[in-house]
């Protein structure tokens, strides 16, 4: 589904090279993950994937079911079904986060050349599915993400993964800022959504996430590259070795 | 030297060719007396601290900018789905045969002429009074000349709670058309009235409302100045607000070569409210725009509150201006006073000024302002983009965003959903460009 290959990434501004050649390739209804300590370029390669300005690709490719994801513009890779959990959401005071879901959702229907949902529809499936995440109606609201808690954020997160329903979920360190409970009903969330045509990649530091969240296989990144991949006992060695072995690997 | 010799002619220029029209006594001195403060003012000048963002030729001028009348097609116009009494204006002259009939109950309505040709107490009191207070400490000269000068207008006494809105809708026919208009307005105690003003009006416009609102009486307003895209308008809004009363004006602007509206409003009574709205939106791209609004509120008895909300944004050029004041009288504790002028620039051509002023003579009171430029937030509208929303519609949320604090000013909701349909209509029609 999610095909990266030799992407070598640089920061538009400064010569400053961040990802090296990362070669991955994520099947449908596979959960990946990748560990790696700061600066191994794990959020650069989620922010070049969704589509974020300041990054400059020196090389490689990267597709989603074939279509060149670089080529897209932002909304374009969301239309296509890629979506970012970002590490930290961001606030848009007074657009209401009801209203901000509804435009993506429909924004993405006519971008595909679909019919744009009711009003009615809309609100059923958002009730039923905040309701899953312990959102409230007031939460629903609010405008995007001023005065949540952390917590709350990556819920809302979550939520608008319900709700856009990508084929490719990307989450960036979404249990940073997570109490155990917040990051339970998080990582419910996400299980919620695993089925055979979804790809996710799990971007975190620290194994307590993929207790929650089940990975088919782990990646550890260093220095811009992919160094080992494994199975879920990978994510266990990191937890008691750290990272510095695989550093060693990447140099 | 040089200067007052200048404004005295530039006056003379003004005044040659125009009349006072006749009246009552009352009425004749009141008219005298606005011309003789308007000749010791002499005309705005571009030099005038008042005027200092905003040049005032186009409004000083002999003859008015020539300004194309706007074929608006079969396009809804505002206000039109709400239930109100219409009172039509055409160029500055009021027109019974498009207007509702006047009398309404809880309201009595009559035409300046007809006010100033009999001894309608209340008038009489009003008229010139509430604009010859707002003269001090600022000299504002082009609404003495509209006391002295309006050809018509409206007065219009609320003794009980209106049932509907007043609708002043201001249809623009001549491309030459200069038009004077002042309005009375009084709330009696206790009463409460909503006026709604919409239209191009004229090619040059000057208008002025006095407004009265007595103790523990309400009065909103709501305008919406667009799709005359040639504009020279210049407005006044002179208030008096009595204890326990409340006023509230929001006014929504699209588009407008020159548009200065003033608002000058005296908290007289204790626990009054009183607050100033406004919305303005501008595309340099098919002709000037340039919007000014000027606000100074008294404080001037105890326990009330104030609030100012200005939002403007400002693209191809525009130029916004903002000069809004608030000025504490002694012993005028527990005033809560707030103030807040922005704008969102979408590019770097255009333009945002703004003078806020406190002016605090008692030690007991809350007043707080604030002033902002800014762009749109990139990270916003990334955040936006990577859900699925094109940069034109993330844009457009994010500048409704961005107004939502001045269009809540306006408590009715239907006012508020009709206001916020033509924002929508004005950001869609530019997409399109």
């Amino acid at each position: 589904m999610l095909e990266i290959k030799d992407l070598a990434v640089k920061l538009e501004e400064e010569d400053k090279q961040i990802l090296r050649g990362v070669d991955l390739s994520i099947e449908a209804g596979k959960v990946h993950a990748i560990m790696g300590p700061n600066g191994s370029g794990k959020s650069t390669l989620s922010y070049v994937l969704s589509g974020r300005d300041g990054y400059e690709v020196t090389g490689g490719s990267a597709t989603l079911d074939g279509e060149d994801l670089l080529e897209m513009e932002a909304e374009e890779r969301a239309a296509a079904g890629l979506f970012l959990a970002f590490q930290y959401p961001v606030e848009i005071p007074g657009v209401g986060n009801m209203t901000f879901l509804r435009t993506a959702v429909n924004a993405q229907r006519r971008a595909r050349g679909e019919e744009e949902i009711s009003a009615g529809d809309f609100l059923k499936e958002i009730r039923a599915k905040a309701k899953a995440l312990k959102i409230d109606a007031d939460m629903l609201k609010r405008p995007v993400n001023v005065g949540f808690s952390g917590g709350e954020k990556k819920r809302n997160e979550i939520l608008q993964m319900a709700m856009l329903e990508p084929k490719m979920c990307i989450l960036d360190e979404t249990d940073s800022g997570l109490d155990v409970d917040a990051m339970k009903l998080v990582s419910e969330g996400v299980n919620a959504l695993r089925d055979q045509g979804r790809g996710f990649l799990v971007i975190t530091h620290y194994q307590r996430l993929l207790d929650h969240i089940k990975p088919d296989v782990v990646h550890i990144m260093a220095a811009g590259r992919i160094v080992k991949s494994g199975g879920p006992e990978l994510a266990l060695e990191v937890e008691q070795n750290g990272y510095a072995a695989f550093e060693g690997e990447a140099a | 030297m040089a200067q007052a010799q200048t404004k005295q002619t530039a006056l003379e220029a003004r005044l040659s060719g125009m009349t006072m029209p006749d009246g009552r006594a009352w009425a004749t001195e009141a008219r005298a007396n606005a011309l003789a403060r308007l000749r010791q003012m002499g005309l705005p000048a571009a030099r005038d601290e008042y005027w200092r963002f905003t040049k005032p030729d186009d409004l000083v001028a002999q003859d008015p900018v020539r300004a194309a009348t706007i074929d608006t097609g079969d396009e809804r116009p505002v206000f039109d789905a709400i239930n109100r009494l219409k009172v039509v204006f055409v160029d500055g002259v009021f027109d019974a045969g498009q207007s509702d009939d006047l009398s309404e109950t809880g309201l009595e309505i009559a035409r300046l002429s007809t006010a100033t040709a009999s001894d309608i107490h209340w008038a009489r009191d009003l008229y010139g009074q509430r604009e010859a207070a707002g003269q001090d400490p600022v000299d504002r000269p082009l609404a003495a000349l509209n006391t002295a000068f309006a050809s018509d207008g409206l007065v219009i006494r609320a003794t009980g709670k209106a049932a509907r809105p007043v609708n002043l809708i201001y249809l623009h026919q001549a491309d030459t058309s200069d038009a004077i208009l002042h309005h009375l307005v009084r709330v009696e105690p206790g009463a409460e009235l909503t006026i709604l003003e919409n239209g191009p009006a004229a090619a040059r416009f000057n208008k002025c409302m006095e407004i009265d609102v007595a103790p523990g009486g309400s009065f909103h307003h709501v305008r919406a100045q667009g799709r005359d895209h040639e504009r020279r308008c210049v407005s006044h809004m002179f208030a008096r607000v009595g204890a326990g009363a409340r006023y509230k004006s929001f006014t929504l602007t699209a588009n407008g070569i020159l548009t200065r509206n003033e608002h000058v409003i005296e908290i007289a009574g204790d626990g009054a409210i009183a607050h100033v709205a406004g919305a303005a939106l501008g595309d340099g791209a098919s002709a000037d725009f340039h919007h000014d609004d000027t606000v100074f509120v008294t404080h001037d008895a105890v326990d009330c509150e104030s609030r100012q909300v200005f939002k403007k944004v400002l693209r191809n050029g525009a130029r916004g201006v903002f000069q809004g004041k608030i000025l504490v009288k002694p012993g005028a504790q527990k005033t809560d006073g707030y103030q807040i002028s922005q704008a969102l620039l979408l590019d770097d051509d255009s333009t945002f000024q703004a003078k806020p002023e406190l002016e605090i003579y008692a030690d007991d009171v809350a007043c707080s302002h604030g002033s902002t430029t800014g762009a749109i937030d990139e990270e916003a509208l990334f955040y936006l983009r990577s859900r699925g929303v094109p940069p034109a519609e993330a844009t457009d949320l994010l500048v409704l965003a961005f107004v939502a604090e001045a269009i809540d000013e306006i408590d009715d909701e239907a006012l508020r959903e009709d206001i916020l349909s033509r924002l929508t209509r004005w950001l869609e029609r530019r997409r399109q460009v």
